[in-house]
């Protein structure tokens, strides 16, 4: 670090020095475990070098060690603030290797709860994010909204966060009716009520605007370049969106908006996420007056277990079920990459066979690895507390970008 | 076969693997379409123009993973994928080199800048050297790891742990000590297919069937035995107890009178 001749006119003759400070790894607006070391000149950022990993659990070395079964609550793990979403890519790929058709009530409720997860998980985002720049009150409203879909998530699966709902074939069991008529009930009423409220607080405001409009922008071809998918590809003005371009269940089905920005700031990336969340709220709508009856989960007993109803009359489901809860199923060599439009971006899952009943290779693509990537470049000339805006618009979770 | 999943479903592969042969011409080693995916193997040093060619003439603008693979097994070891994804024609494509642990493969941080960070994390949990990178350090592991741990001759349990010692008031690292051995099941069926030996299945999978014999050895005769005169001697001494005396029931001279008082028996008198 040189020593250098303050240019500025205003303050004289005195002599500053680059410093480098530590932000994190344990710091309230880093989101998790971040350690960026920065390097600023007074308050401007020169040069950031975020270190990661400090959350690095080995998951897909864990998951070579597991049967396809076994290894999919790892996922809910990964991101675990919108832990469907990280479950919606992991069976895809393996019904993709199994070329596995899944049954369409099963599709309506992957659809349902991976909208249902995005919504609760940019609630969590919109909140620390506005609570990072300056205001409490919306993102203890928005965690009203996230403590509802939590109650959904347990009511479905059992679990609040973990669900591990999503299986290879379908889903683990059916919703009762109630829940799906709940689920419309709190569409129509609650969130809206709740969620426009919150947001009639933020959108608008003075020191919101001023802390993150022309924030950490970039153009479309650095956003490109720099591998951004999700909330950040769109909010730079490009219309890329998973569930649209490369429609996966019953996304084909449903007819919905993509919302772009036009300035491509950390203000047009959090506007991005609120019309998603109307957005999801659209879809839901839709998935629940069209679900049809019938089962949740291929029939396909090499695949997917058999109920315990089923297994006290029949004695090939009690095979089928000892053999797929000890061995588990075998996958046909091959390999995959599928990608999914999760709540932060593209999430990926290359999954590897060798035809035996353990994944050989499983790399996950987390979203934030990207995006976090980018952090030097997009902070670059802004003042320190301008960080953690754009952390927060950046949405990342360490349990992800980790892995 | 027809297309029965429902994985997303982005443009069709028809005709792109003879466009992409062609034009990557004598860089392309294999292409081969399996599950839907298109899986393109280059040559390792031109990887770099082999990318480039796909970026810019062939509107693959986004890279969005680098993700390595090990194969003990094969003479270069490590496979290095690069997913790429078009915007434009809304397309994926799986781009592989092969690489060993000294031969290093060429960085395409100079197309992509995030490939920084990907190549970064491959030659953390790999040990694959990307020649050309300006900043190779480990990424995910510890400050100051030792080994590749995605490797798979790494044990799933490391070598190493750390607790916080009250004594010398820090962190401090230890050989990882297990309380009881870490359990691999594998519930692989013995009659379908699994290539190994059971335990306790040793014997059985290693012992050869015997030499063919001219005549089946028999041990009728004592000296078929081959075990030796002394041997034989040794054999023939009557060890067990002679058989009880018919007259006297089986019963020593000595022996105690019965002491129940169940009326006594026939014989008994």
């Amino acid at each position: 670090m040189s020593m250098q001749l303050e240019q500025s006119p205003t303050t004289g003759d005195e002599v500053i020095t680059n410093y480098t400070i530590n932000f994190g790894p344990q710091h309230p607006a880093a989101h998790g475990v971040l350690r960026m070391v920065m390097e600023l000149d007074g308050e401007i950022i020169e040069r950031i070098d975020p270190h990661v990993g400090l959350l690095h659990r080995g998951t897909e070395k864990l998951i070579e060690h597991k049967t396809y079964l076994q290894a999919l609550p790892y996922f809910d793990r990964l991101d675990y603030c919108s832990p469907l979403g990280m479950e919606h890519s992991y069976v895809l790929a393996i019904e993709k290797l199994l070329n596995l058709e899944v049954p369409l009530r099963a599709q309506y409720l992957r659809v349902l709860f991976a909208e249902l997860t995005r919504i609760c998980n940019h609630m969590l985002n919109m909140g620390s994010h506005v609570m990072d720049v300056g205001a409490m009150t919306p993102n203890l409203w928005l965690f009203e909204v996230r403590e509802d879909c939590l109650n959904f998530f347990e009511r479905a699966s059992g679990a609040r966060m973990h669900s591990a709902w999503f299986r290879p074939g379908g889903v683990h069991q059916d919703v009762p009716l109630k829940l799906l008529t709940d689920i419309a009930d709190w569409l129509d009423t609650r969130l809206p009520r709740l969620f426009e409220d919150a947001m009639s607080l933020v959108v608008d405001n003075r020191i919101f605007k001023q802390r993150n409009v022309d924030i950490a922008i970039v153009s479309k071809e650095d956003a490109l370049a720099w591998g951004f998918s999700g909330p950040m590809i769109r909010a730079a003005g490009i219309p890329w969106d998973l569930r649209k371009s490369q429609p996966y269940d019953v996304y084909d089905r449903m007819d919905f908006e993509i919302p772009v920005g036009t300035n491509s700031d950390c203000y047009d990336r959090f506007m991005v996420r609120v019309e998603e969340v109307r957005q999801s709220a659209r879809i839901m709508k839709q998935c629940l007056a069209e679900m049809p009856e019938g089962p949740v989960a291929s029939d396909d007993r090499k695949v997917v277990p058999p109920k315990r109803g089923e297994m006290k009359q029949s004695m090939e489901s009690l095979i089928h079920h000892f053999k797929l809860y000890t061995e588990g199923f075998h996958v046909p060599e091959g390999e995959v990459y599928v990608a999914t439009e999760s709540p932060k971006g593209e999430f990926g899952v290359y999954l590897v066979s060798d035809g035996s009943n353990k994944p050989y290779r499983c790399k996950i693509r987390p979203t934030a690895f990207s995006h976090l990537q980018a952090m030097d470049f997009m902070s670059k000339g802004h003042m320190l507390p301008d960080a953690t805006a754009i952390l927060g618009a950046i949405d990342v979770v360490f349990g992800e970008c980790d892995r | 076969m027809p297309v029965l999943h429902s994985a997303p479903k982005f443009a069709s592969n028809d005709g792109v693997l003879e466009t992409l042969s062609a034009a990557l011409g004598a860089m392309l080693l294999s292409g081969v379409e399996q599950h839907g995916e298109l899986v393109l193997t280059v040559a390792r040093d031109r990887i770099e123009d082999a990318l480039r060619l796909l970026r810019d003439d062939h509107e693959y603008q986004q890279l969005m993973e680098i993700a390595g693979v090990d194969y003990p097994s094969r003479p270069e070891r490590f496979e290095v994928v690069y997913m790429l994804l078009s915007v434009t024609k809304n397309h994926r494509l799986l781009v592989k080199v092969t690489a060993a642990e000294n031969t290093p493969v060429p960085t395409v941080t100079t197309l992509w800048p995030n490939a920084g960070w990907l190549e970064r994390e491959v030659f953390d949990m790999y040990g694959v050297i990307f020649a050309g990178n300006p900043d190779l350090r480990r990424i995910l592991t510890d400050y100051g790891f030792e080994g590749h741990p995605f490797r798979k001759d790494f044990p799933l349990t490391g070598y190493v742990e750390l607790r916080y010692s009250e004594e010398d008031k820090r962190v401090v690292y230890e050989p990882v000590k297990l309380a009881q051995d870490l359990r691999q099941f594998d519930f692989m069926s013995p009659w379908e297919g699994a290539d190994y030996v059971l335990p306790g299945d040793e014997k059985a999978a290693e012992a050869a069937p015997p030499p063919p014999v001219a005549t089946p050895k028999t041990t009728d005769a004592k000296a078929d035995t081959g075990a030796g005169d002394k041997a034989n001697d040794k054999a023939a001494e009557t060890v067990a107890a002679p058989a009880p005396d018919k007259a006297t029931g089986g019963k020593d001279a000595g022996a105690p009178k019965d002491t129940d008082s169940r009326p006594a028996k026939e014989d008994d008198k």
